[in-house]
């Protein structure tokens, strides 16, 4: 019943999503083809209206976008290069996810680390150290990171390609840079929330059980800990897989976050609207996966159609 | 030998208001088989003390400072964190006060009692869980299959209790430590926890040690008991020697504040007046003195020593000395209970 309904309500927003869209879109000034005036010939602009279906009144338009959309067939880009949305975000897709999904495993394993070490040791020269890295990931901008990162680790010491995509040795780089921000939210997370943890009645029942120290860390703590990185980790894994603009264009990673943006400016309609609703179905999709799991993690929380339970 | 041999143990803590001495020279013995209460009001110093015999007082800001804890012979404070290991939750194993925060939310409850068993008694997953579920039957908890798999939250306050005993008593230890065990539980329910502590000490010759202010738990199930104060032990005493021959003015005290039901006419009750000393700054002399009615000069002055008043019975007052004035008995205990 819950999944049902919960389905259900994710087909509503992603179609809101795609309305508002198309509305705010259509409101934007100008179209894909309009140029200076006289700069094509009036016959050529309505001929290119007529292919894309631009003469239509705007229903129409929306109806047969929304026809479209049922059968999955994001239309044809408006840019002149005659490829399919769908084939746009399947080209760019596998480069931004893989950048994302290595960020997103970076920022996990060192960001709980940190947080955990920070937490363990309390007040020391660990727990400074810790915060001083967050604190510094936190405030420094990924485009500042970046060419820091490729001129140390990339001119002077040359470990690493400077940009370009193909080998994992390109993707180091550029998941460095995008990592450090989540990273560091990630240590405070689990620093507080661990710190709040180790002081619980449980944590010592634990140790009155003889149990060894990783045991009861792991075991009795972590996963108790680990809850409010949970909610935070979803939208950041969307923003990560669906690309991230600056540091794509910085490695030159053939992503898809450039579309996001470009799109907007050559009012290339049909994959303003295709990114958006991609973005916006994984968005819906990794929310759901992510409130499922909490029921894993923690047991006292139970899914249910309407508010409390 | 006794089983639990504790002397003179000192315990403070450090804190950023300056350092507490929680504890201030407790000595006393645990025998095979045998329960010994330890009572007193909050902030005497009664669960600091059995923290420190299951090293679980936590470090830095905690320091056990001195005195010995001899278990069946072995001194505990010279062990490091891994000989302790294989005493506590083996042999020696403790009960919290409060269940819903001592067990662990996230994890089944069946896995909460067999972890120690794999831990300690190298048995495999399956053999654990076998044992887990005879565990749950053993402390009375219906339907223990199904049980084992539930978590805390689904269980209420009593059941929750009976868990941490069948966790406390897994391995079969020798002695078993109860931290208040019934005093987050009702009326009705903390009875049939405490039969449940006797059934198991009965069957399996367990020393107990019981936290408690519930002089009734007391009368009922313990042998010795301890009355702490001001992280002092006040008097020492079986207990036969507490109803018919309290010593401490302090345990007067405790004696009178039992409300009496048998009572005819409606009394009020009879609190001892004032407040616990402040342990940042304790008194100079007997800790109680403050509150205490029969105060001389010198109890302001100096900590008496304890006295001992009959065999196995030793009291921390002034008024046990020959040059003390003798006042008129305090008998009116035997009829409180």
């Amino acid at each position: 019943m819950y999944i049902i309904r919960r389905v259900l309500t994710m087909l509503l927003t992603v179609w809101v999503i795609a309305t508002l869209t198309f509305i705010l879109m259509k409101l934007i000034p100008g179209d894909p083809f309009s140029t200076e005036e006289g700069a094509l010939p009036e016959e050529a602009l309505e001929n290119l209206y007529a292919k894309y279906g631009l003469d239509d009144p705007l229903p129409i338009q929306y109806l047969t976008y929304m026809k479209n959309l049922l059968t999955f067939d994001l239309g044809i880009s408006m840019e002149g290069s005659g490829r399919s949305v769908n084939d746009i975000i399947a080209s760019g897709l596998g480069a931004s996810a893989t950048l994302g999904l290595l960020t997103l495993l970076i920022a996990l394993v060192f960001g709980v680390t940190l947080g955990i070490i920070a937490a363990l040791y309390h007040n020391s020269i660990f727990d400074y150290t810790a915060m001083v890295i967050a604190t510094v990931g936190i405030s420094v901008p990924n485009f500042i990171l970046a060419p820091l990162l490729m001129k140390f680790l990339a001119v002077d010491l040359q470990v690493f390609p400077v940009a370009n995509w193909g080998t994992w040795q390109h993707a180091v780089l550029p998941s460095i840079a995008l990592a450090s921000g989540p990273l560091a939210i990630i240590a405070r997370f689990v620093r507080s929330s661990m710190l709040d943890v180790i002081n619980q009645d449980y944590m010592k029942t634990a140790d009155a059980k003889g149990l060894p120290t990783y045991r009861i860390l792991f075991l009795h703590g972590i996963r108790n800990a680990i809850l409010p990185v949970v909610s935070f980790i979803g939208p950041l894994f969307v923003s990560l897989i669906t690309g991230t603009l600056v540091i794509e264009r910085i490695f030159s990673v053939p992503g898809i976050g450039r579309y996001f943006v470009d799109s907007i400016f050559n009012r290339d309609y049909t994959v303003i609207m295709g990114t958006t609703i991609f973005y916006s179905v994984i968005l819906v999709v990794v929310l759901f996966l992510i409130d499922v799991s909490y029921r894993f993690i923690d047991p006292r929380i139970t899914l249910t159609s309407k508010g409390g339970s | 030998m006794s089983l639990l041999e504790v002397n003179n143990l000192k315990v403070n803590f450090k804190t950023y208001g300056g350092t507490v001495d929680a504890v201030r020279g407790v000595s006393f013995n645990v025998n095979h088989g045998e329960t010994v209460a330890i009572v007193g009001e909050s902030g005497s110093g009664k669960s600091v003390t059995v923290q420190a015999i299951m090293g679980l007082i936590a470090h830095p800001a905690g320091n056990v400072q001195g005195g010995s804890i001899r278990f069946k012979g072995k001194e505990l404070l010279k062990l490091n964190k891994k000989q302790m290991r294989e005493i506590k939750g083996k042999q020696m194993s403790m009960i919290f006060q409060d269940s819903m925060t001592s067990l662990n939310p996230t994890m089944q409850v069946g896995k909460q009692i067999s972890e120690g068993l794999i831990y300690h008694q190298n048995v495999s997953k399956r053999e654990a869980k076998v044992r887990a579920i005879e565990m749950l039957k053993e402390v009375g908890i219906p339907n223990a299959d199904k049980r084992y798999e539930q978590y805390p939250h689904e269980f209420s306050g009593g059941m929750r209790q009976r868990v941490m005993i069948a966790i406390a008593l897994a391995c079969n230890p020798d002695l078993l430590i109860a931290d208040e065990p019934t005093t987050a539980l009702d009326v009705t329910i903390q009875a049939q926890v405490l039969e449940l502590l006797q059934d198991i000490q009965e069957k399996k010759d367990t020393s107990i040690i019981l936290i408690t202010h519930d002089l009734g738990v007391v009368a009922e199930g313990a042998d010795k008991v301890i009355v702490m104060y001001g992280g002092m032990m006040v008097e020492k005493c079986s207990v036969h020697e507490l109803f018919s021959n309290p010593n401490h003015p302090y345990t007067w005290g405790l004696l009178e504040s039992i409300p009496n039901v048998y009572h005819e006419k409606k009394e009020r009750l009879k609190p001892i007046e004032g407040s616990p000393p402040d342990l940042f700054s304790p008194p100079k002399g007997c800790p109680f003195a403050p509150r205490c009615k029969y105060a001389m000069n010198i109890c302001m002055e100096e900590v008496p020593d304890l006295y001992d008043i009959a065999e196995g019975h030793s009291s921390r007052c002034f008024l046990n000395d020959e040059l003390a004035p003798k006042i008129a008995e305090f008998s009116d205990a035997e009829e409180l209970v």
